[in-house]
C-alpha cells in the first residue's frame, strides 16, 4: 500500500568537498590496487606451468569453473589472497586451490578446484585451510561440493604443517563422510592425479568423473610402486580412467576431456532431484538510490575519519529503504531492517564506540532476527566497548557480555563485512571470524587487531616507563618512540586486510561496490540451509 | 468446341501454391472447390484451404496427380462440373483433356487438339510460319548430305547452329559463326552425336546470341476472339529453368509490343485457341523476335501480367470455360506499372542450383499488400517433399514504375526468411541487386556471365556480424535462465543473472562459432554496464543489445561499436540464424565431439547425405578399409545420382542405411573407426 512505504535512507553527499574527494581518491586506489593484486594471482602459476599445463589439453582451473558453472552466471570465489606473502620467496597464487560458489545446473555449489600449474596443485598448508574453510562452508550452509581434482598431494617439505592435525589434510576427507551422511552432495572430477590421500577425495565422493589419459587415481604412484614391489607400471595402467570406469569401479563416468567431464558434472549435479527451499519471504529487488562508488568517498581509507553507518546501508539495501529500530537509543550502534535482492535482513552497524545501551540494543535486535529467520549483516566498524570508571561501575562488562553472547548462538546465517576498524571486544560483539558468521569479508581500507597499533604502542610504553620508575631510572622520549616505532609498524601490517585475507581470518576481500552482490550472493547460499531455531543461554541481567 | 456451362464446383488437379491460387479465385467467386492429394500432402495447405479435399494416392506424382482415372473419379463422385489442372502435371496432356470431354466434365484450358498441335515442336513451328509469325528459320530435313547442311546454312544466315535431332544437354551441338568453320564443326558435332545418340542426324536453325526470353500471355474464347495481355521477360534462367521475371518486358518500345501481341493473337487464332496461353518467343538484341513455343496452360508467372493489367486470369479462365467471352476486349485491356516475380525456390546456388527438400523450420514472409503478393502453398512447419517441384513461394511485387518495383522486391526478399533448409533467397536478392539487372540488360546467358558477382566463391563474414551472432546467443542463454528462475521460489537471488560477475576480477568467456568451415574464435569480455567487449582476432568490439518478441518472432536489437541495428533471431540446433535489410547471416555453433552421434570427422568429411533421397546402391560394410575417394555408396535424389565417396582412408565402423532406403539430408551414411591418436 501506498502508506506503508519505507523510508528511503541515505543523503547526497557533498561530492565536491575535499573530505570528499580525498577520501575516494584514497580508496579508489586502494581498490585499484586490490585489482591489480587480483589480476596477478588470477594468473595462477608460472608461464611455463601455465602453457605446459594446456599444451596437455587441460583447461585451467578458472577456464574449468567458468565452464562448469551456468553460462555467464556470477562466481562467488572466496580468499583469492590465500597464501599471499605467505610464504616468503615461495607464491602459492590463491593458495593453490580456488573455491567459490556457483550455479549448476541451476544448484549453488561449493566448488573446490586445485590449481596445478601452483606448484603442482601439491596442500600447503594455507591450501588444507582453504580447502577445509570452503567444506566447512558447504556443511553450513548445505551446498553441495564438486572437487575438481587436480593434485599432487601434500606439499612433502611442510607435511608437518599440514598432516598431522585436526584440521590437516585428513579432515577434508572426514568432511566428505560427515557431509555425505548429511545428504550434502559430494561429486568429484578426477582430471589430474589424485595420488595417495589425494585418491580419497574421489573415492569418498557420492559420484566422480574421470578424464581418460589424464585422471589418475592410486594410492601409491609408479615410482613408489617399483620402489615397494619392483613392479613396472604406467600412470594410466595403474589409476587411469580406463582402469578405474572399467574395472575397479572406483570412478563411475569416464570422460573424454575437461569439456566433457564438466559438461558430465553438470548432468550429474542436474539429476541431484535437488530444490532449495527458502525459509524466508522474498520481495522483487531494487537497486539502492544512490550509485554505490559514493562509498568511496564516504567511508575513505583514513579509519580515524568518522562517518554514517546509515550512508553505507543506503548504498547496499534494495531501494535504499532502511527501518530502524529502536533509533533513538544507544545511537553508537545502528540496528534495522532491510532488503538485499529481495531477501529479508537484519543490519547492525557501528556509529561509534560501543556503550551499555548500544549493546543491549543489539542483543535485542539479534534476538528479534533470531525470532523471525531474518539473516544478520554485521558492518564492521568498531574500535571496542568505552572504557572508563562510570562504564565500567555501569556494568559494562555484563552489557557487551549480552550482546557477544547473543551474536554467539544466533543460529541465523550471519555475514559479517568490516568496512573498517576491528578492534578488540567490539570485534567480538560484531560477529568477528571466531563467532562464526557465514561469511566474513573485509574492505580494502580494514584494520583488524586486538587494539589499534597507536594505543597497543602508547599501553607498552607506559608499561615500560613504570617499571623504569620503578628502577628509578628516566625514560627519554626518545626512547619511547624507539619502542613505540615497531610496534605500531607491526599493529600496522598484521592488521591489514592482506595479512589477514592470507592466513584465512576472512573470506576475501571486496571492492565496497561489489558489497552489495557479495552480500546477495552470500544471502542466496546460506538459505540452501534451513534456518534453525536459537537457544539462547544465560544473559547476565 | 465444347460449349460450356456454369461452374459451380471446380476440383483441382494439383497442389502446392498453384492449387491455392485457383482455390483462391473460387472461393472469391462463391465457386466451391475440391483438392486432391497424395499422401504425402495429407496436411499440406490446399488440402486445408479446399472445400472438399480427396486422397487419390502415394507420393509419387505417377500413383497420384497424374493418375488420371483416380482425378476423373473424384470429379465425378464429388459432383464438380470443371478440372482446373494448374501447371505442369496434367495441365497440358492431350490424352487427359480428351478424356475430361468424354465423361462430361470441362477442362479448363484449350482443347486437345490446340494442345496435340502445340505440343510437338515441328509441327507448331509450321503452323505459326503459316499463320504469318516470325519463326526461327531451320532447316529439319531427311537430306544430311554434307552439301545439302551446307546450302541451307548459308540460306538461313552465319551464325548458325546445328544440333543432333535426338540430341540434348549440349550433346552434339555447335555454334557455327561462318561458312569456313562449317564443316569441322559439322563432323565433330556428328562424331559426338554419333557416340552419345548413336544417331548423328542434324538440324539447322539460327543462332541468336545472347538472346531474351520474351513471351506474350493470351487468352482465347469460345466465341473466337482472342487477346494479348502483354508481355513477360523471363530470360534470366538457371538449369534452363526461370528464377525471376517481369511484366512488361524492359526496353521494349510500345511498337515492339504491339507487334508482339498481335502476332501471339495470330498464334492462337492459328489453332483456335481457348482460355489461357502463353505465345513464348526468342528475342535479339535487336528487338527482332522468334516464335519458340506455345505452352497452353497457365503459367507460374502470370501473376506478374496480372499486376500489370489488373486482372484475376483464373477468373478468366473460369468464365471463359463456362462459355462466357473474354472480359476485356483488347483496348479496354490497361498496361499500368510493373511488376516482378521472384521465386523462391529449396535448392542451393552454390552448389549448381542443386535442388533441396526438408522442413521449412522457420518461415516468416514480409506482409502481404495490394502490390506485394505471396503465392505459396507451404507454411512454417511444413515440409517441401522430395517427390515434387522444390518451389516454395513466389514473391509478386508491382509498383509504378520498374525502379521502384524492383526496390520493393528486394525490401520484400530482406524479409523473406527462411531456415531449415537452404534457399536461393540471397542469390536472387544478388541478382536484383546487380547493376546489369538493373540497367534491364537482361539475356538468358545473364547468370553465367555474370556468374562472379552472383555466386560469390567465398564470403568471408564479418566480425562486426559474428559478434551480433555471438550477443544474441548469450541473451539467449540469458532468457533462458531468466525463464528458469521463474519456476522457483527463489527468483531475485543474485546467482540468476546472467552478469558474469566475478571478485576483483572481469570474467572472459571464449566462444567459439563456425562461418563455413571456419572456427571463430571470440573472446567476450562482460562488463559491469552490462555491455560486452569483443575481441575477435585483433579486433575488439564494444557490443550491447536486447532481445525482443514481436508477432513470434525473436528480433536481436544490437549495436556493435556504435553501429545499431536490428534482425530477426533464429537459433535453431546448433545455428544461429539473422535476417536483417543488410542480409541474411548464419553461424554455426560447434558441437563438442561427446556430444555428436557420429565422430566429427566422419560427418565434416562428406559422409553425410547431401540431401534427402534413397540409398540406391550400398559398397561398403563394417569393417571394411577404404581409401579415401572410394565409393561408399549411390544415392537418388531429385532424380539425380549421387556418389558418396570416402573423405579419408580408414576403416568404416557403421553403415547407416541398407539398399533402398530413404535417408534424411545430413543423416550420417557410414560412420568410420576413430583413428588412434
Amino acid at each position: 500500500y501506498h502508506g506503508d512505504a519505507v523510508a528511503r535512507l541515505g543523503t547526497q553527499p557533498d561530492s565536491g568537498s575535499s573530505t570528499y574527494q580525498e577520501n575516494y581518491e584514497q580508496m579508489k586506489a586502494l581498490v585499484n590496487q586490490l585489482h591489480e593484486r587480483a589480476q596477478y594471482v588470477r594468473l595462477g602459476g608460472s608461464e611455463k606451468a601455465r602453457a605446459r599445463h594446456t599444451s596437455r589439453g587441460k583447461l585451467l582451473p578458472r577456464d574449468r569453473i567458468d565452464n562448469l558453472i551456468d553460462p555467464g552466471s556470477p562466481f562467488l570465489e572466496f580468499s583469492q589472497f590465500a597464501g599471499y606473502k605467505l610464504y616468503g620467496e615461495e607464491e602459492v597464487p590463491a593458495g593453490g586451490i580456488i573455491t567459490g560458489i556457483g550455479r549448476v545446473s541451476g544448484v549453488e555449489c561449493m566448488i573446490v578446484a586445485n590449481d596445478a600449474t601452483v606448484k603442482g596443485g601439491t596442500y600447503y598448508p594455507v591450501t588444507v585451510k582453504k580447502h577445509v574453510r570452503a567444506q566447512e562452508i558447504a556443511l553450513q550452509n548445505r551446498l553441495p561440493c564438486i572437487y575438481l581434482v587436480d593434485s599432487g598431494g601434500a606439499n612433502l617439505p611442510r607435511q608437518a604443517d599440514t598432516f598431522p592435525d585436526r584440521d590437516h589434510f585428513g579432515r577434508i576427507f572426514y568432511n566428505q563422510a560427515i557431509m555425505s551422511s548429511k545428504n550434502i552432495t559430494q561429486i568429484a572430477v578426477v582430471m589430474g592425479s589424485c595420488t595417495a590421500g589425494g585418491a580419497y577425495v574421489p573415492a569418498m565422493a557420492d559420484e566422480n568423473i574421470i578424464v581418460q589419459r589424464q585422471g589418475t587415481i592410486f594410492l601409491a604412484g609408479p615410482p613408489l610402486v617399483k620402489a615397494a614391489t619392483g613392479e613396472e607400471v604406467s600412470a594410466e595402467d595403474l589409476g587411469g580412467a580406463d582402469l578405474h570406469c572399467r574395472r575397479s569401479g572406483v570412478t563411475d563416468h569416464y570422460a573424454l576431456d575437461d569439456h566433457h567431464a564438466l559438461h558430465l558434472t553438470r548432468k550429474v549435479v542436474r539429476s541431484l532431484n535437488y530444490q532449495k527451499k527458502l525459509d524466508v519471504t522474498v520481495e522483487p529487488s531494487e537497486e539502492p538510490l544512490f550509485p554505490a562508488d559514493e562509498l568511496y568517498g564516504i567511508v575513505g581509507a583514513n579509519l580515524k575519519r568518522s562517518f554514517d553507518v546509515r550512508e553505507v546501508i543506503a548504498r547496499i539495501v534494495d531501494g535504499s529503504r532502511f527501518n530502524e529500530f529502536k533509533a533513538l537509543y544507544g545511537d553508537t550502534l545502528v540496528t534495522g531492517f532491510a532488503r538485499i535482492f529481495g531477501y529479508p535482513v537484519g543490519i547492525i552497524g557501528n556509529n561509534g564506540v560501543l556503550f551499555s545501551e548500544s549493546a543491549k540494543k543489539g542483543a535485542h535486535f539479534v534476538q528479534l532476527c533470531c525470532q523471525r529467520n531474518i539473516p544478520l549483516l554485521f558492518l564492521q566498524n568498531i574500535t571496542g566497548f568505552m572504557v572508563g570508571k562510570d562504564y565500567e561501575a555501569e556494568g559494562i562488562a555484563k552489557d557487551g557480555a549480552k550482546m557477544v553472547a547473543a551474536v554467539s548462538c544466533a543460529k541465523v546465517p550471519k555475514i559479517t563485512v568490516i568496512i573498517g576498524g576491528s578492534y578488540g571486544a567490539g570485534n567480538y560483539g560484531m560477529c568477528g571470524r571466531a563467532y562464526s558468521p557465514r561469511f566474513l569479508y573485509m574492505w580494502p581500507n580494514a584494520r583488524i587487531s586486538v587494539m589499534g597499533g597507536e594505543q597497543a604502542a602508547t599501553v607498552l610504553a607506559t608499561v615500560a616507563r613504570d617499571q623504569r620508575a620503578r628502577e628509578g631510572k628516566q625514560f627519554s622520549s626518545a626512547e619511547e618512540a624507539a619502542l613505540k616505532e615497531p610496534i605500531i609498524k607491526r599493529f600496522e601490517e598484521e592488521g591489514n586486510p592482506y595479512y589477514s585475507s592470507a592466513r584465512l581470518w576472512d573470506d576475501g576481500i571486496i571492492d565496497p561496490v561489489d558489497t552489495r552482490l557479495v552480500l546477495g550472493l552470500s544471502i542466496s547460499a546460506a538459505l540452501n540451509a534451513p534456518i534453525q531455531r536459537t537457544d539462547f543461554g544465560i544473559f547476565r541481567m | 468446341t465444347t460449349p460450356g456451362g456454369s461452374i459451380t464446383k471446380v476440383l483441382i488437379a494439383n497442389r502446392g501454391e498453384i492449387a491455392c491460387r485457383v482455390i483462391r479465385t473460387a472461393r472469391k467467386m462463391g465457386v466451391q472447390s475440391v483438392a486432391v492429394y497424395s499422401e504425402a500432402d495429407r496436411n499440406s495447405m490446399h488440402v486445408d484451404m479446399a472445400d472438399e479435399a480427396y486422397s487419390i494416392g502415394p507420393a509419387p506424382s505417377q500413383q497420384s496427380y497424374l493418375a488420371m482415372e483416380k482425378i476423373i473419379q473424384v470429379a465425378k463422385s464429388s459432383a464438380a462440373q470443371a478440372i482446373h489442372p494448374g501447371y505442369g502435371f496434367l495441365s497440358e496432356n492431350m490424352e487427359f483433356a480428351e478424356f475430361c470431354k468424354q465423361e462430361g466434365i470441362i477442362f479448363i484450358g484449350p482443347p486437345s487438339t490446340a494442345i496435340r498441335d502445340m505440343g510437338i515442336k515441328s509441327t507448331s513451328k509450321s503452323i505459326m510460319a503459316a499463320a504469318g509469325v516470325p519463326v526461327v528459320e531451320g532447316y529439319h530435313g531427311n537430306d544430311q548430305s554434307d552439301e545439302c547442311l551446307k546450302e541451307h546454312a548459308g540460306k538461313i544466315g552465319y551464325p548458325v547452329m546445328i544440333k543432333a535431332i535426338r540430341g540434348g544437354g549440349g550433346k552434339g551441338m555447335r555454334i557455327i559463326r561462318s561458312e569456313k568453320e562449317f564443316q569441322e564443326q559439322l563432323e565433330s558435332a556428328r562424331r559426338e552425336a554419333k557416340k552419345s545418340f548413336n544417331d548423328d542426324a542434324m538440324l539447322i536453325e539460327k543462332f541468336v546470341d545472347t538472346p531474351r526470353h520474351v513471351e506474350v500471355q493470351v487468352f482465347g474464347d469460345h466465341h473466337g476472339n482472342a487477346v494479348y495481355l502483354f508481355e513477360r521477360d523471363c530470360s534470366v534462367q538457371r538449369r534452363h529453368q526461370k528464377i525471376i521475371e517481369e511484366a512488361p518486358a524492359p526496353g521494349i518500345d510500345p511498337e515492339v509490343r504491339r507487334r508482339l501481341g498481335e502476332a501471339a493473337v495470330r498464334a492462337a487464332k492459328a489453332v483456335n485457341y481457348v482460355g489461357a496461353g502463353t505465345v513464348e518467343f526468342i528475342m535479339d538484341s535487336k528487338h527482332n523476335f522468334y516464335f519458340m513455343e506455345m505452352n497452353t496452360r497457365l503459367q507460374v508467372e502470370h501473376p506478374v501480367t496480372e499486376m500489370i493489367t489488373g486482372t484475376d486470369l483464373v477468373e478468366w479462365q473460369l468464365r471463359i470455360a463456362a462459355g462466357e467471352k473474354i472480359p476485356l476486349s483488347q483496348e479496354e485491356i490497361p498496361l499500368q506499372g510493373h511488376a516482378f516475380e521472384a521465386r523462391i525456390y529449396a535448392e542451393d546456388p552454390d552448389n549448381n542450383f542443386m535442388p533441396g527438400a526438408g522442413p521449412l523450420v522457420h518461415l516468416s514472409t514480409p506482409p502481404p499488400d495490394m502490390s506485394t503478393r505471396i503465392e505459396t502453398g507451404v507454411r512454417q512447419g511444413d515440409e517441401v517433399s522430395v517427390h515434387y517441384d522444390p518451389m516454395i513461394a513466389k514473391l509478386v511485387v508491382w509498383a509504378s514504375d520498374r525502379q521502384s518495383a524492383l526496390s520493393k522486391l528486394r525490401y520484400s526478399l530482406h524479409q523473406y526468411n527462411i531456415v531449415g533448409l537452404r534457399t536461393n533467397v540471397d542469390f536472387l536478392l544478388r541478382l536484383s541487386g546487380h547493376s546489369e539487372f538493373e540497367a534491364g540488360n537482361v539475356h538468358t546467358d545473364f547468370i553465367p556471365q555474370h556468374h562472379k558477382d552472383l555466386l560469390p566463391t567465398h564470403s568471408t563474414i564479418a566480425k562486426e556480424s559474428v559478434c551480433q551472432a555471438a550477443l544474441g546467443l548469450i541473451l539467449k542463454e540469458k532468457e533462458m535462465t531468466s525463464a528458469f528462475k521463474l519456476h522457483t521460489q527463489d527468483q531475485f537471488s543474485p546467482f540468476s543473472f546472467s552478469s558474469g560477475r566475478r571478485l576483483n576480477i572481469s570474467y572472459t568467456r571464449n566462444m567459439t562459432l563456425r562461418s563455413g568451415k571456419n572456427d571463430i574464435i571470440i573472446a567476450v569480455t562482460y562488463n559491469r554496464d552490462g555491455s560486452y567487449d569483443m575481441q575477435i582476432e585483433n579486433k575488439l568490439f564494444r557490443v550491447l543489445g536486447d532481445l525482443s518478441n514481436e508477432d513470434g518472432y525473436t528480433y536481436l536489437k544490437s549495436s556493435v561499436n556504435g553501429v545499431a541495428s536490428k534482425s530477426k533471431f533464429i537459433l535453431l540446433d546448433n545455428t544461429i540464424y539473422l535476417f536483417s535489410m543488410e542480409g541474411s547471416i548464419e553461424v554455426g555453433i560447434p558441437v563438442p565431439k561427446y556430444l555428436s552421434p557420429v565422430s566429427a570427422e566422419g560427418t565434416q568429411g562428406g559422409t553425410i547425405a547431401p540431401m534427402t533421397g534413397t540409398i540406391e546402391k550400398v559398397f561398403v560394410k563394417a569393417g571394411d578399409r577404404v581409401k579415401a575417394g572410394d565409393a561408399l555408396m549411390v544415392m537418388i535424389a531429385m532424380k539425380m545420382e549421387h556418389t558418396i565417396k570416402a573423405p579419408k582412408d580408414g576403416r568404416i565402423k557403421k553403415v547407416f542405411f541398407s539398399e533402398g532406403a530413404q535417408a534424411n539430408r545430413h543423416a550420417p551414411l557410414v560412420e568410420f573407426e576413430e583413428e588412434e591418436v
